[in-house]
């Protein structure tokens, strides 16, 4: 499984790690949700660090899309969501 | 669903809109290179844009800091000539200042580390798009249009996703910086504006280094008065008391015309 961190680069993880990721996950999106900019920053840079630990860092000339893709560390709630808009930050 | 599972397939479906503007999707090989070395000079382009504005910062910090200095110079001038007013009017000015210098340095880490983001994203991109290069030539020179259109889109996935990455990194460094370069334009007007300038020109415009010249040059001349009726009072009978009166006069005429400079 191929895990990006916007800005950052990609990373491959084992489908073991996942459970405990996707429940760091979980608790970004409530936090994104409800507004919380504090448990949205906690809780994102967990996930970040438990993708940067548990995975290996892919060589920066690999020629593969991610099939999970995070914020950046240093996102702010405004920026996820728009993000997560169709006309979002990402160039077509 | 899950917000990382969300992010990637909106990637994912912009890249697919982008994969199907050619019609042999072999053009689309040269197309997306193409793109890839524009996204490249972009991303170049934004690395010196963000060393500018922080090489403007570093600048403003260092003439911020020469005033803060002169300003601590003031105030223990003033002290040492027992006008405590004068120093705390210098020193009042020289904490406004560390506010400023302090809020500059935080702008100025914060450039750094977006032109390193922006650095290590160019190396990045660079790496793919010349791996792209490489896969490219030889779906071209290898397969059919029919055959090669598996291959290209996976090629064409990998690099557009990081063509996505860079762009939107691009992006948050230019928001960034030209928030700072509306606040260093107006520490710019500041500076030229000549509101700190006559501070740092000692004697000249500043009203506390005005009052301390002033005073220094008084001083000096009543220090100077004393020392020659000191040398000359020892020795009254030695010389005559006309010559006496004409030296003294002769050595505050000097002193008069530079007080009236």
């Amino acid at each position: 499984m191929i895990v990006r961190i916007l800005g950052e680069g990609q990373w491959d993880l084992d489908e073991e790690h996942l459970t405990a990721l996707n429940r760091l996950d979980e608790e970004v999106e409530a936090a994104v949700e409800s507004g919380d900019e504090v448990a949205f920053s906690n809780s994102l840079n967990a996930l970040l660090d438990g993708v940067r630990t548990t995975g290996s860092r892919l060589p920066d000339d690999t020629l593969h899309d991610s099939d999970l893709i995070l914020p950046p560390a240093d996102a702010s709630i405004d920026e996820v969501r728009h993000l997560l808009e169709d006309e979002g930050l990402i160039p077509g | 669903m899950s917000l990382m599972k969300r992010i990637s397939l909106i990637f994912r479906s912009k890249a697919n809109k982008a994969l199907d503007r050619a019609e042999d999707p072999r053009e689309t090989l040269d197309y997306s290179y193409q793109r890839q070395i524009e996204m490249l000079s972009k991303v170049r382009r934004g690395v010196a844009d963000v060393a500018t504005s922080r090489k403007r910062v570093e600048l403003q910090v260092a003439q911020l800091e020469q005033q803060s200095q002169k300003l601590h110079d003031q105030a223990q001038k003033a002290l040492s000539m027992g006008r405590e007013d004068l120093a705390r009017e210098a020193l009042t000015r020289k904490s406004g200042l560390t506010g400023q210098i302090s809020d500059l340095r935080a702008q100025q880490a914060q450039l750094q580390g977006e032109e390193e983001k922006l650095t290590l994203a160019s190396q990045r991109l660079q790496a793919k798009v010349e791996a792209f290069r490489t896969r490219k030539e030889t779906i071209k020179a290898t397969y059919t249009a029919a055959e090669a259109q598996t291959r290209i889109n996976e090629a064409f996935s990998g690099i557009s996703e990081e063509m996505g990455d860079v762009g939107m990194a691009v992006q948050r460094a230019e928001d960034k910086t030209s928030q700072m370069q509306a606040r260093a334009g107006a520490i710019d007007e500041l500076i030229s504006s000549g509101a700190l300038d006559d501070a740092s020109q000692l004697g000249q415009g500043d009203d506390i280094a005005r009052e301390l010249d002033a005073m220094s040059k008084d001083t000096d001349v009543e220090a100077e008065l004393a020392a020659l009726k000191a040398g000359s009072s020892p020795q009254p009978g030695a010389i005559e008391p006309g010559s006496g009166q004409q030296a003294t006069a002769a050595a505050e005429e000097p002193q008069k015309e530079e007080g009236q400079s």
